[in-house]
């Protein structure tokens, strides 16, 4: 639905030249919504603003909807920027109009009569909650109110893509919870495909079903949230579901699950205990609820080395959750080590690669 | 002199001052106001961002400021002719009236255009708009609170040059206060004459204040 291809912007002032974006290649599907984490200064907001050109890039392509945008003329991409929502950190609302009259101003753009205006306002009011403040000025309402104006106002003209820049900065975390949960149920009930940008490593948690990290003007990791969390070494993955550096106890082996969404949910941790008669003790966990299926990481101590323990590590694989085991050398360094499923099979013969088949 | 004296020539000159003073408001917003906005819309970064003309259309108005108005009231005086086929009375003054206070005036929406948040720019454009209809839609319509305390200030700036206006024969309260208060030492007519003008500087700035505030929803 969104598609950059070598995407570059260099803002070169008198003495200095300073590459925003360094080569973006970003591929938003439809219907997803997908986050781009990042520091101040990664390139993130002039990526987001390069999307409906509100920036143009120096070199690259931008691709919504399958029409290039790159290549349109001023008028063509004015029009193709209708199909294009977009809400703000600071909210952006006319000072000037009331709560209805911001919402109208898309469709006063977009030349639509007087009375269907009047007609489509109200339905987008009642779409985010804010009917009875249809009269009110921004500077009467509170920032979750005004971001949610923001919203009715970018979804008014009904576009297929909706462009998020920071729009829960501004928020206090409550706030900012309800106005995600707005976020993914219109995605939802209308099919949008969001692409937000943001610094919270919570709002890519809460909400997307892909993720990007941006450094240095570059996407230095992208995926599915169940694709990140499946890498041993993303960062991504290792920021929003954080263990912790894991700390071996002599006697004890030490396991990180993942949890995909993939698997059932089962109580798969006192089957564990009761089944194999292992002492289970969990350290950690960063799990997270999203849409029901559980997606996250645990940690957690068996009993014994891990010679003792392949039998009810081979129980968790089993179960579909991605199993990762610690080893002293690595968590010594402080750094975790992937035990592949090659080498637990190499450790424990032929007995467990046959239970994986 | 009596009240029934002065009363015939106050009401004269207070008529020919509101007329005046209203006139030229009129010309000068209606020039001023685009002036004003072409500074800001062709400055570099904005909309129609064309460094040559806005470095001309700086100049201009620089020029016009700093030429003291009575020098502006004398030099005008060929164009004056041109414009109204005289130099004398309450048409002859509204030109040079009008000239003197478009710079100022224009400068004055400039700063008022200035403070409306570029976020509103760019979230208009992201809906489509185009430059015209930031212009009316944004610029114009979120300065309105700004742009009515700068007519404010410059029809107390016009009530102050028309009564200079009157030393050339311009008419109006200034005009009164020199002929009969100062040349005919009539200084009890001089003194009501300040009165009329304090009150009438007071009455503007008071609507204006009101009006700029009554529009300002922040």
């Amino acid at each position: 639905m969104i598609r950059t291809t070598a995407l570059s912007k260099v803002y070169r002032s008198r003495e200095r030249q300073v590459t925003a974006l360094d080569g973006v290649d970003l591929h938003v599907r439809e219907g997803e919504i997908f986050g781009v984490l990042g520091r101040s200064g990664a390139g993130k907001s002039t990526l987001i603003r390069c999307v409906n050109l509100l920036e143009r890039p120096t070199s690259g392509t931008v691709e919504v909807g399958g029409r290039e945008l790159t290549s349109l003329s001023a008028s063509a991409l004015r029009a193709e920027r209708r199909g294009i929502g977009m809400i703000f950190q600071h909210f952006n609302l006319l000072s000037s109009r009331t709560v209805a009259g911001n919402v109208a101003v898309p469709l006063e753009i977009a030349g639509v009569p007087r009375r269907d205006r009047a007609r489509r306002v109200a339905e987008l009011l009642d779409l985010v909650g804010l009917v009875e403040h249809a009269k009110a000025y921004p500077a009467q309402l509170s920032g979750g109110q005004k971001q949610r104006v923001g919203i009715a106002r970018a979804l008014a003209a009904e576009p297929r893509v909706l462009l998020s820049d920071e729009a829960t900065s501004a928020l206090d975390p409550e706030t900012t919870r309800s106005i995600l949960a707005l976020l993914r149920d219109l995605r939802d009930r209308l099919g949008l495909t969001i692409l937000l940008i943001t610094h919270e490593m919570d709002v890519v948690k809460n909400i997307c079903d892909s993720a990007a990290l941006m450094e240095g003007g570059r996407i230095v990791e992208s995926g599915t949230v169940p694709e990140l969390l499946g890498r041993s070494d993303s960062r991504l993955a290792r920021e929003m579901f954080p263990l912790g550096t894991p700390a071996l106890l002599a006697g004890r082996t030490l396991v990180d699950i993942t949890f995909r969404g993939e698997e059932t949910a089962q109580p798969f941790i006192s089957t564990l205990a009761r089944t194999y008669n292992v002492d289970v003790n969990v350290l950690g966990a960063a799990v997270e609820s999203v849409g029901g299926r559980q997606i996250g990481r645990m940690r957690i101590s068996l009993d014994g080395t891990f010679e003792h323990n392949v039998v009810p590590i081979g129980y968790l694989r089993e179960q579909g959750l991605q199993v990762d085991v610690i080893d002293e050398a690595e968590a010594g360094s402080g750094t975790e080590h992937t035990t592949s499923d090659a080498d637990v099979a190499a450790a424990d013969g032929v007995a467990l690669a046959g239970k994986e088949l | 002199m009596t009240w029934s004296e002065m009363r015939p020539l106050l009401e004269t000159a207070t008529q020919e001052t509101l007329y005046m003073v209203g006139v030229a408001t009129l010309i000068t917003v209606l020039i001023g106001l685009p002036i004003g906005l072409l500074l800001v819309l062709t400055d570099r970064g904005g909309p129609l961002s064309f460094a040559p003309a806005n470095k001309l259309l700086g100049l201009v108005v620089n020029v016009g400021r700093s030429i003291p108005f009575l020098i502006l009231l004398v030099a005008l005086i060929p164009f004056t002719r041109w414009v109204t086929g005289t130099t004398i009375g309450t048409d002859a003054a509204i030109v040079p009236l009008t000239v003197g206070a478009i710079p100022f005036f224009a400068r004055l929406v400039e700063t008022a255009v200035r403070e409306v948040d570029r976020g509103l720019i760019e979230a208009a454009q992201s809906m489509g708009a185009g430059t015209f209809t930031v212009v009316r839609k944004v610029l114009v319509r979120e300065a309105v609170p700004s742009i009515i305390s700068a007519i404010t200030v410059t029809v107390v700036a016009i009530v102050g040059y028309s009564a200079m206006a009157g030393v050339v024969g311009g008419g109006g309260l200034g005009d009164l206060a020199i002929r009969y208060g100062y040349q005919r030492f009539e200084t009890n007519l001089m003194l009501v004459t300040i009165a009329v003008l304090v009150v009438l500087v007071q009455l503007v700035q008071f609507l204006g204040d009101l009006l700029s505030r009554r529009l300002a929803h922040r």
